[in-house]
């Protein structure tokens, strides 16, 4: 079986198969990490470009990685935003890149869509590693292929995903992703920071913490960061921390075998208390195995791998 | 030099007139309405052949941006009168947010003697407060003295809500009207679009209607202190028409625009992140467009206006964040109006006097009329005739539209100002 996109812009589009497809392609490329050499052919003679106008280490290293591990070239381009009107714009550097005949171009943007513009314009795969505050497709994928490894499946599950719901793009990806596979996905944060009409997504908005994390199979903790964010959208670290942070106490009001999960980088003591983050119902450390797979898997597919 | 319009149906809504009509124009203006074939040319003048065509007042538009002084790369005053006489209009009111800004006297003495060259008559607004900053009221009476017909900071809102009462007061004493580009800049904030579903799925900020309703119901309490005329510009939310609903009842000094495009279009539009669908006011829900078109076959909405913005793509083809508000609309108002009549939305006369005879009336102007005795500006138009919006035949100077290769209704014939033909199509 076979992609039949050049593009992961999201997981919104993604079907079912499709993202089956994806899990279980990195499944089978997860054991060559543990490889004495860990490389496969697949990509030989392709031309990924890892494009980022915003700081990334992780995302930016784990698509280096695994483009490597599939004997790719790989162009990394640090580009900052030009002011409007200055200097050169996206689609000029765009195009500058696309005169390199990469295969694959892996781009990080601060403005939502932009990786969409860059899709329509232009001839390689796209591969979306975020875009403002909209979708963060590789990342969710990780978290669903973890969720997959701990519960066989995602029929039933029960999700909740705390914290800054509005300015989040994996939380986007993850209710879309989540939700296509047949779990349920709840929401809670500070009322300043749920948007409007998510419901319109198909989550519940949950009135506490409490209520989200009731029950659940699997918690999902954002960062939260406060200084980037207008001052008037909370208090203060201390009060959120108190009012959403993830404690021994509001743990156990999940399932027995509930595991907590958080894309990174965490604010230990913030949104999680520094125990729990450690905890053996933690799987925050692993999530950066599955990222590399998971990225190897999207660059095989989208340049037409499994074919 | 005669000219009579023969065989067309007029519609004018200034004298209530709708029917088979033939029109002399003697010169500059309109010299006898008749019933078809009573009036004869003998021999001298020229005849135009309205048969299937409506025969209207040549349009008033009582917002746009020219861009001139300061942005010919966007447009001029002659490029952007291009375009709107090739979309019927013959009377524009252009907006002070040039460089300089219309703040003064002499900005206002360049846009008119820029305008003496334009293919339709151009009326500046000035600019209610220095450089539009919200901090000091510019001299309103100077630029009245000079020819503006009205203030507006619009692009702006004026935040301090005591300068808004002594703008009002003085533009009160001045007699002129005072329009209102009404958005709380902290709620609207770096909103992208309209704040709902949409900009939840799409991850942009949003710009909440109630950034609106707010500075409108705050302007609409500032009339009824000052007595001034106020007039809402681009009214997008359902939220402001019940305001607006309340100040008319109250029988306050209060009127307001809608664009096209509001009335058109929703901010699903917006789909893949189209900077052709990025303005301000935002494009609201389906039910705020539903709203909006019943308020302007109501009347509580009393003009249409294009909000004509000219941006090149320097400013339209990037990051949807980062892009410029605002589409051109001057030669797709006529058009996008009468896909509302031909939806039996809104009647044909409801639909002329909102593009001609009302928003002349706001401003004060003697246009928008075909009375006789009156200037002959004049829109011939064939309303079941459909034209493909082309980016070639585009006349701006910008081609930001989201109506571009949109099959539309109502190809204009002729244009006149003050009895020549300045357009024919
Ligand atoms: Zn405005």
């Amino acid at each position: 079986m076979m992609l039949n996109r050049k593009d992961i812009l999201g997981l919104k589009d993604l079907t079912v198969e499709e993202i089956n497809l994806i899990l279980d392609t990195a499944d089978g490329f997860r054991d060559i990490a543990t490889r004495k050499r860990k490389k496969v052919p697949a990509l030989q003679g392709h031309t990924v470009v890892n494009l980022f106008y915003e700081k990334s280490t992780r995302t930016r290293t784990s698509f280096e990685i695994a483009a490597k591990r599939l004997s790719a070239d790989t162009v990394n381009f640090t580009a900052s935003e030009s002011s409007v009107g200055k200097g050169e714009t996206f689609i000029d550097t765009v195009r500058n890149i696309e005169a390199m005949h990469p295969d694959v171009i892996v781009v990080r943007h601060g403005s939502a869509g932009a990786p969409h513009m860059l899709s329509k314009m232009i001839k390689p795969g796209v591969i979306n590693a975020g875009d403002g505050a909209h979708e963060h497709p590789s990342q969710a994928l990780l978290d669903m292929l973890m969720i997959r490894d701990e519960r066989g499946g995602f029929e039933g599950l029960e999700v909740a995903i705390i914290g800054d719901i509005a300015h989040s793009r994996v939380a986007r990806s993850n209710i879309y992703g989540l939700q296509r596979m047949g779990a349920k996905v709840r929401i809670a944060g500070p009322a300043t920071m749920i948007p409007i009409g998510i419901e319109k997504l198909g989550v519940t908005v949950a009135p506490s913490v409490e209520d989200a994390i009731a029950g659940v199979d699997v918690i999902m903790m954002l960062r939260i960061q406060l200084e980037r964010q207008s001052q008037v959208l909370f208090s203060s670290m201390r009060e959120y921390s108190r009012q959403f942070g993830l404690n021994a106490k509001r743990l156990e009001l999940a399932r027995k075998d509930a595991i907590i999960m958080h894309p990174g980088p965490m604010n230990r003591g913030v949104e999680i208390d520094p125990f729990v983050a450690d905890c053996q119902r933690s799987r925050i450390l692993n999530q950066v195995t599955n990222g590399v797979a998971i990225r190897m898997a999207l660059l095989y597919l989208v340049t037409g791998g499994g074919n | 030099m005669k000219t009579l319009i023969a065989g067309g149906k007029v519609i004018d809504p200034s004298q209530g007139l709708e029917g088979d009509f033939d029109i002399l124009i003697d010169g500059k203006v309109i010299a006898k309405i008749d019933k078809p074939g009573k009036i004869k040319l003998d021999g001298k003048g020229k005849t135009i052949d309205a048969r299937g065509c409506i025969v209207a007042p040549g349009l008033v538009d009582m917002h746009v941006h020219l861009r001139e002084p300061g942005y010919e790369g966007k447009e001029t005053i002659a490029t952007g009168s291009e375009a709107a006489v090739a979309g019927g209009f013959t009377s524009l009111a252009c907006m002070a947010n040039t460089n300089p800004i219309n703040d003064k006297q002499t900005v206002t003495g360049y846009i008119l003697a820029k305008a003496r060259e334009a293919r339709c008559k151009v009326f500046p607004i000035g600019a209610c407060t220095v450089a539009l900053e919200g901090l000091k009221i510019a001299d309103m009476g100077e630029m009245k003295e000079a020819g503006v017909v009205g203030f507006s900071d619009d692009g702006k809102t004026v935040m301090n809500a005591e300068l808004q009462r002594r703008i009002f007061e003085l533009a009160q004493q001045l007699n002129m009207p005072v329009l209102v580009h009404a958005e709380d800049e902290h709620l609207a904030a770096d909103g992208q679009m309209h704040e709902g579903a949409v900009s939840t799925e799409l991850g942009l900020d949003g710009r909440p209607a109630v950034a609106e309703e707010i500075m409108v119901s705050r302007d609409i309490m500032l009339a009824r202190t000052t007595g001034c005329r106020v007039h809402i510009q681009h009214v997008s939310s359902a939220g402001s028409l019940e305001l607006i609903r309340w100040a008319k009842t109250k029988k306050l000094p209060v009127t307001c625009e809608v664009t096209p495009h509001h009335l058109t279009l929703t901010d699903e539009n917006i789909g893949d992140y189209d900077t052709n669908c990025k303005m301000a006011p935002p494009l609201r829900s389906a039910e705020d467009r539903k709203a909006l078109i019943k308020a302007l076959a109501d009347g509580t909405i009393d003009a249409i206006a294009t909000d004509h913005a000219p941006h090149g793509i320097l400013l339209k083809m990037i990051e949807f964040d980062k892009a410029a508000f605002g589409i051109i609309g001057l030669e797709t108002a006529l058009a996008l109006t009468l896909r509302l009549v031909d939806e039996t939305k809104l009647t044909l006369m409801r639909a002329i006097e909102a593009l001609t005879v009302a928003p002349a009336r706001i401003l004060g102007l003697d246009v928008g009329t075909l009375q006789v005795g009156k200037a002959a500006d004049v829109c011939i138009f064939q309303p079941d005739k459909t034209f493909v919006y082309t980016p070639e035949r585009i006349r701006s100077k910008s081609k930001n539209s989201p109506f571009i290769n949109w099959e539309l209704p109502g190809a204009v014939r002729y244009t006149m100002v003050d009895g020549k033909v300045v357009y024919t199509g």
